[in-house]
């Protein structure tokens, strides 16, 4: 009987164990992948990378300013596309709406969260393209801004939900109507939630670059205005890890070290700014 | 919160202010002659500050997809357009599409042999071998026929092609259709074709990244991507029989015969040219300008690098590896600038 | 009149009030709207979009392995096979290692290490697809060409799935880099669904007599499998719609072979790199279609988890209560 019950006991740890390793391993593979970056793309990140336009091909040296600014102008565009959407549409879903429309809205969002963004890409590359026949910041705005929406939708509606009954009751018992209640307490009572998932949804589609490759196209200069092709750090990625130069194989992993660094660093701040205030609903 | 979202749309506007100088002419295509436009349009830059050529190096297929559609100021590719993408052209745009050519290339076949650093000579029918398939080992008499003494290991040839619509696959299956009949008949020539092996990698920068990453591989780019990345390419039969390595020499002598009977669309194949020793899988390549274009500023500066082009231009393409245009139709081109409206 | 308060009403000012509301009400209302009506849009121009093909070849897009522009037909199979192949070797790497270490997080790890532990996964699951492509070129490439092709091939190289010569990207590499980025998905997921089983499950098992791990075993997992099942659709769904990644260690050949090892496609990578030179409107829409199918899939995945997920986690609440 001894036997057969330390065997169990022995397979018992031994389980228990592996499943430790795996998880060891799994967050192991993050720090592998900051390591290695930090390995190869450190030691090619110079003032030259955040400065300098690309060279011509095969030349050594340049760098990718046109790519950091497309990025920020893209993120920027996106934003301002997507989060407004998102947050007063969030606003009407937890503030307005019936449990109808809610539960439409709601799906229509979940659908477009699940899109893949290559076929975001096709989406934006007919409407916006196109018809104004020219590869833009704005398609890649457009596309971008799409991807943040459901995201910013879904938390903003849950924050708002969130917030306990009895400062919304205050408010009314004060006279303050409904628009004005939402405005000067719900929200507030809500930002740090909201200001997260807005966060987040930045930084998920700061990484994207499926949707750049049929709107913003690429380009080697800087791009003016609103209305022309413009590069991204995860499109100049893709094309200088898929080519042969040694140059550009350095510049690739110094873009790649300088994309995650500021995903991540984000994907921190708004993770911390969360933990702060009220714990996130689990979505 | 509110002076931040201000000061944010300030400089959200600003942003699109401040550049609003200066013009972008954007262009899209091949990326067999990347290397030279890429350098051309970055001293057109220096010369002229003000006006930007932002070109993107897609394929050829893509290059000819964007300029019919508009999406882009023109086009770039080495295969020319055929006639039903000519006409397709005309019905979306009301109007022609021209060619320009610009340098001589020329696709070589570039390889990645353990062991093996000699120049390897190559013959038409081993080529269309490798590339249906049918030669499978580096050590098949086919290629060790060619290249008594070099020791060629049994290993497996991995075929490299390039997985977007590409001007150097029209050039390299527009040779291999020539000189193989069962290749004529099971592929053909396009700029995308239904390759019966291989890997496919994304432009010429990508099919030379992936023979320089993997043994035992063959592929075919232009001749500069292979020089500058310091892998062998061999030598290929012509149709004189001499072994013929490709260089500014064996280029333009493929072009010599053409430049003579040049079309007036400039449109022209000198793959398998004759001459002793020409170099059998040459090619020009062409700018695809539309005939008429709208803007009148970006007009002006396409035809103005046009002209820098043929003259100033031609001086880049030597140091490059790419052979400057003969002197016919250099002159030819002069004229059909005024074409463009 | 609910609000009126101390604030004596003019009628004037209740009916502003209101009015403020119903503006409120419209405009909140129109950016809902808006919500439905795009994805509504995104639909019917991937279905508009791809009615030619769909018209010409119907079903037989599912079925015919000819991917031919030069003669204008167009089969899908190969994308397909590879969109599946590469996913199955995904979900076969990331299931065991991802269930193992949620069990870990869920059931042995003291809240603090959990949660800890739960944030970097989540990091990981932040960083984006070309970052794993660029490992996957620099890193898994060589790694299978020098190492893993070798383990396999020489001893069971005699087995359709390990024959043949090895290119470094292929199935078996994008499989690889798929598997690494799915892994949180399976982690995360699985791990809130084992937490939300209800403790006297576990509790039961243990005084009974069983082992920690018969009872994590044997009892909790059973309990939640539906909802881990669900993680397992999530992160299918995931992998199906990965393009970068792919793409780049994929070797783009639209051929459908046996090999692990050898060079194949897929739905997303083949979007990627060939829609921007489609001529002609029976090749674009054909693309169209391919992404159409990608919808279809994802979107049905999708759901599906999400009733998985669902399921689970509210008989964790019935049972408890």
């Amino acid at each position: 009987m001894g036997a057969r019950l330390r065997w169990r006991k022995f397979v018992s740890n031994f389980m228990l164990t592996l499943t430790g390793i795996c998880a060891v391993v799994s967050v192991a593979v993050l720090f592998f992948i900051l390591g290695y970056l930090l390995f190869n793309g450190g030691t090619s990140i110079n003032w030259d990378f955040f400065t300098k336009l690309p060279k011509p091909v095969g030349e050594t040296g340049g760098g990718m300013a046109n790519a950091i600014v497309g990025s920020a102008k893209l993120l920027a565009a996106a934003s301002l596309f997507g989060v407004p959407i998102g947050f007063f549409g969030g606003i009407y879903l937890a503030e307005f709406s019936g449990s109808k429309t809610a539960g439409v809205v709601r799906y229509a969002a979940d659908l477009l969260n699940g899109v893949p963004s290559i076929v975001i890409g096709i989406f934006a590359f007919s409407i916006v393209v196109r018809p104004f026949k020219t590869f833009s910041t704005l398609a890649g705005a457009f596309a971008l801004g799409l991807m943040m929406i459901p995201i910013t939708l879904r938390s903003t509606e849950e924050f708002l939900n969130a917030v306990p009954k009895m400062l919304r009751e205050g408010a009314m018992a004060l006279g303050a109507s409904k628009w004005k209640t939402i405005a000067t307490v719900i929200v507030p009572a809500a930002y740090r939630g909201i200001l997260t998932a807005i966060l987040l949804a930045l930084a998920r589609v700061a990484g994207e670059a499926a949707p750049l490759l049929f709107t913003a196209f690429g380009n080697r200069y800087w791009s003016q205005g609103w209305n022309q092709p413009t590069a991204a750090l995860p499109e100049m990625i893709y094309r200088y890890a898929g080519s042969p130069y040694e140059d550009w194989h350095r510049q690739a992993w110094a873009a790649g070290l300088v994309l995650l660094g500021f995903i991540l660093i984000i994907n921190i701040l708004a993770r911390t700014i969360l933990a702060r205030g009220i714990s996130m609903p689990r979505s | 919160m509110k002076r931040t979202a201000v000061l944010l749309m300030a400089v959200l506007v600003a942003s699109g202010v401040v550049w609003a100088q200066g013009l972008l002419i954007n262009g899209a295509g091949a990326s067999f002659p990347y290397p030279i436009y890429s350098k051309w349009f970055d001293v057109y830059h220096q010369k002229n500050g003000n006006m930007q050529f932002n070109y993107q190096s897609v394929g050829s297929g893509a290059g000819i997809k964007q300029v019919t559609e508009g999406t882009v100021d023109f086009g770039a590719s080495d295969g020319p357009m055929n006639d039903e993408q000519l006409k397709a052209y005309q019905d979306k745009r009301g109007s022609e599409i021209l060619h320009f050519p610009t340098v001589l290339g020329a696709a070589v076949p570039t390889y990645n042999v353990p062991g093996v650093s000699a120049t390897l000579n190559f013959t038409p029918e081993a080529l269309a071998g490798i590339f249906l398939g049918k030669i499978t080992k580096w050590n098949d008499p086919a290629i060790t026929g060619p290249n008594k003494g070099v020791n060629l290991p049994g290993n497996e040839i991995v075929v490299v092609h390039r997985s977007d619509g590409s001007g150097t696959t029209y050039i390299w299956t527009d040779y291999l259709s020539k000189v193989s009949d069962e290749w004529k008949s099971k592929v053909n020539k396009a700029t995308s074709v239904n390759w019966p092996v291989g890997l496919g990698g994304k432009g010429s920068e990508g099919v030379t990244a992936l023979i320089k990453q993997t043994p035992n591989s063959i592929g075919y780019v232009e001749l500069i991507y292979a020089a500058q990345n310091n892998i062998p390419y061999g030598t290929v039969k012509n149709a004189a029989g001499t072994f013929v390595k490709a260089d500014l020499k064996s280029v333009s002598e493929a072009a010599a015969g053409a430049a003579k009977d040049m079309p007036e669309d400039f449109r022209v194949s000198i793959t398998n040219a004759p001459g002793k020793t020409a170099y059998p899988i040459s090619s020009f390549t062409w700018l695809l300008i539309p005939s008429k274009i709208q803007d009148n500023a970006k007009r002006d500066a396409i035809k103005g690098f046009l002209t820098w082009m043929l003259a100033d231009g031609q001086t880049y393409a030597e140091q490059l590896s790419y052979a400057k245009l003969p002197k016919e139709v250099i002159e030819k081109e002069k004229k059909a600038i005024a074409k463009v409206q | 009149m609910q609000g009126a308060g101390p604030i004596s009403g003019s009628r004037s000012f209740l009916s502003k009030l209101r009015e403020g509301d119903e503006i409120a009400r419209l405009i909140t209302f129109i950016f809902a709207a808006s919500v439905v009506l795009i994805t509504i849009s995104l639909v019917y121009e991937l279905w508009i979009g791809s009615a030619l093909p769909r018209h010409k070849f119907g079903l037989h897009f599912f079925v015919s392995q000819d991917w031919d522009p030069v003669m204008d037909q167009y089969g899908a199979l190969p994308f397909i096979y590879g969109t599946l192949v590469t996913s199955a070797v995904a979900l076969l790497l990331a299931i065991p290692l991802g269930i193992g270490a949620s069990i870990f997080l869920a059931e042995l790890a003291p809240p603090r290490i959990s949660d800890t532990l739960q944030f970097f996964i989540d990091l990981l699951a932040a960083v984006p697809s070309v970052i794993y492509g660029l490992l996957g070129i620099f890193i898994i490439v060589p790694l299978i060409r020098n190492v893993i092709y070798p383990a396999l091939n020489k001893p069971f190289g005699f087995l359709p799935i390990f024959k043949g010569p090895s290119y470094g990207v292929g199935f078996l590499t994008a499989g690889i880099v798929l598997a690494i980025m799915v892994i949180p998905y399976i982690i995360s997921v699985s791990r809130e669904v084992l937490l939300s089983v209800p403790r006297d499950q576990r509790e039961a098992a243990l005084a009974l007599g069983s082992t920690r791990w018969e009872s994590t075993w044997k009892v909790v997992v059973p309990f939640a499998k539906t909802g881990i099942m669900g993680s397992i659709f999530l992160a299918l769904a995931r992998a199906l719609g990965e393009t970068m990644a792919v793409t780049m260690v994929v070797g783009n050949s639209p051929k459908i072979a046996a090999s692990l090892f050898a060079p194949g496609y897929s739905i997303a990578a083949v979007i990627a790199n060939d829609f921007t030179e489609a001529t002609g409107e029976l090749q674009t829409q054909a693309y169209i279609e391919l992404g159409l199918v990608l919808f279809l899939l994802t979107f049905i995945l999708n759901g599906l988890a999400r009733i998985l997920i669902i399921v689970t986690t509210q008989k964790g609440s019935k049972v408890s209560n």
